[in-house]
């Protein structure tokens, strides 16, 4: 007589609870791709540091230094070196966050399609989407992490920081979050060779109107410029700094800030799981 | 008796059902959706290792890779689909691993129902895909390790599976190299070590010879020779017909997304009815030669004319070439080439479809 299969006979046979595993798996793979980031950290370290290394140096060290700074009057150029702080961190951050998620997909996507390997771990698919993007976002704090103590040692003129803990402590988070499922969509959405073009067509975009090297606010004369750049998410990233870190310095409501963050983090997990799907199952 | 074949008899689909689901494909979504199972979920027991009723798989474009495949396989036997590229045994394979969502139908592995609980299913099975699909980013033991990671063994478990894999597998002294440093049987070996790291119920091989020198082929068919005496259930493709002949306990024969027979490999060779298949050329008429060799044989003897070449299929094997002689001179005929051979799977599939089995 068969035996129909139900939770105990699936116990006897060793099975896990679903869930279970499912974390158990998805811890795993975290620290798998850790694993790969520590074998990788001197390539990551140069990737993280050289771009805003080089933005605080020629912003904030040479420009002043050469009569030539941004911003106009010595208190304004101090101010500059204030304000380009945030947007340094939200830079480097969407850019870790991207790239840490996007790229390696380009090759799990690849022709060898090594990607179903991974997501032959015992949990969903969505799961290990998942995983992509918390991986994504632990690099990304570590980037974010990086810019600071560059921030205040390069600069020529003064950096007025003033740290708003429970802006920063919840900002962070969530830039990290949207960056990696920014990276996540970016890598799902598009063929796999087209990817590194994305670098040209969406990132760099985003990183220029991004209200990095000026407040949002600071766009009113530009009117269609300051309405067209809301659907950039870098823009609420550097304004959620700038709140996080400044005082004196102009920003976005503080509602519109974690709307905006919040908003594009769901929009873009739910979009790049999706994407993630779509790639894995056919 | 887990080891043991089942004696099912050969199988093949039924027009009827078969024009059942093509209706059904037709009007059901082809792409994935996180649960399209409508209706009942099939109630998977655990006698049959592998249960798949009506399962089917249409892709967008209206391309039908599998057609209503009833299919069951029992703990501990090797089981072979055996078919041309494009048969849809990959897609079949996709299925029962979770990887292809099923346009219709209804698959168990391990007594999970693949299509409704993905999740717990791969707790059940290991698989060695088409190509290769290590890890890039880890070195041949890492890829071992965190494979058992992911399957729930803790640090110190991985790392003695790891081990002894390696050791197995005979890969130890490559432990700490890069993946990208294998050949391709070193790298075969290792995805066929990973796949059955977290002591999976079943392994799906697909193709996993495909590519490999002779040599790694038969190191290959020994390890799961092993595999097999250790009770693991092996399902596999091939489209090499003694790998299916040497390796399996039953056979599946696919063409066009069907089974089209089904039995262990003597059971499939039987069912050609001959038990030597003699191949005779000759300067004279084919036809006329096909007659008479017929005529002079006797009983069972039939022939068929392809090439200019006569196939003649005998019941008996004994003194065969002398006797094709005798009566091709006794009828006036010049041989100029005669060989003699058992039956093969490539036989049986010839005798199905028309067509030859490779590429």
């Amino acid at each position: 007589m068969s035996v129909v299969a139900n939770v105990e006979t699936r116990r006897a046979m060793g099975f896990r609870p679903t869930r279970a595993a499912g974390l158990i798996a998805f811890w795993a793979l975290l620290l798998r791709d850790l694993r790969v980031l520590q074998k990788t950290i001197v390539v990551f370290a140069i990737r993280t540091v050289m771009q805003p290394l080089l933005l605080v140096f020629v912003f904030t060290y040479v420009f002043p230094k050469i009569g030539q700074g941004v911003g106009g009057s010595s208190q304004s150029e101090a101010s500059f070196s204030t304000l380009l702080m945030a947007g340094v961190v939200g830079t480097s951050m969407i850019f870790q966050g991207v790239q840490a998620v996007a790229l390696p997909l380009v090759q799990e996507f690849g022709y060898t399609r090594e990607i179903e390997d991974r997501v032959m771990a015992p949990m969903p698919v969505w799961g290990v989407a998942v995983e992509k993007i918390a991986a994504g976002a632990v690099q990304a704090l570590i980037a974010g992490l990086v810019v600071f103590p560059l921030a205040a040692v390069i600069p020529a003129t003064p950096v007025h920081l003033h740290v708003h803990w429970v802006f920063l402590l919840t900002i962070a988070p969530i830039a990290a979050v949207l960056s990696a499922a920014l990276g996540l969509t970016m890598g799902t959405r598009v063929k796999p060779q087209q990817v590194p073009l994305l670098f040209a067509i969406v990132v760099l975009p985003i990183t220029f109107l991004g209200a990095v090297y000026y407040p949002w606010a600071a766009l009113a004369p530009i009117r269609w410029l300051q309405v067209l750049v809301l659907v950039n998410p870098l823009v609420y990233m550097c304004e959620g700094f700038r709140l996080s870190l400044t005082s004196g310095v102009q920003h976005m409501p503080i509602w519109a800030i974690y709307a905006g963050m919040i908003g594009f983090t769901v929009v873009l997990t739910w979009v790049g799981i999706d994407g993630f799907r779509r790639r894995v199952l056919s | 008796m887990p080891n043991a074949p089942r004696g099912d008899k050969p199988l093949r689909s039924r027009p009827d059902e078969r024009s059942t689901t093509s209706a059904q494909n037709t009007t059901r979504n082809p792409t994935p959706t996180r649960d399209p199972v409508e209706g009942q979920a099939l109630a998977c027991d655990l006698d049959n290792v592998i249960m798949t009723v009506g399962l089917s798989k249409t892709f967008p474009g209206g391309i039908r890779a599998v057609e209503a495949l009833d299919l069951t396989v029992a703990a501990g036997e090797i089981f072979g689909l055996l078919g041309p590229n494009g048969a849809g045994k990959t897609t079949t394979v996709g299925m029962l691993s979770t990887r292809v969502v099923p346009s219709a139908g209804n698959a168990c592995v391990g007594g999970v129902d693949v299509v409704a609980q993905p999740a717990l299913a791969k707790q059940a099975i290991g698989v060695v895909a088409q190509s290769n699909t290590l890890d890039r980013s880890l070195t041949v033991w890492e890829n071992l390790y965190y494979h058992c990671r992911y399957f729930g063994l803790d640090k110190g478990a991985a790392r003695a599976r790891a081990d002894e894999l390696l050791e197995q597998f005979h890969l130890a002294d490559r432990a700490k190299a890069d993946v990208y440093a294998l050949s391709g049987g070193m790298a075969q070996r290792l995805m066929v070590a990973r796949s059955i790291s977290h002591r999976p119920h079943i392994l799906f091989l697909d193709e996993p010879t495909a590519g490999l020198d002779p040599q790694s082929r038969l190191a290959l068919w020994e390890i799961l020779r092993e595999l097999h005496g250790e009770g693991l259930t092996v399902l596999l493709t091939t489209h090499y017909m003694e790998e299916a002949d040497q390796l399996c306990d039953r056979v599946a024969i696919m063409d066009h997304g069907r089974i089209l027979a089904l039995d262990t490999p003597a059971g499939l060779k039987a069912s050609v009815g001959a038990a030597t298949i003699a191949r005779v050329a000759t300067t004279g008429d084919p036809a006329a030669l096909a007659a008479a060799l017929t005529a002079g044989l006797g009983e069972g003897a039939r022939a068929e004319i392809g090439d200019g070449v006569v196939t003649v299929y005998l019941k008996g094997g004994d003194g065969v070439v002398p006797r094709i002689v005798a009566h091709a001179e006794a009828g006036g005929f010049a041989i100029t080439d005669l060989s003699v051979s058992e039956p093969t799977l490539e036989t049986v599939f010839i005798t199905l479809t028309g067509k030859e089995l490779r590429e």
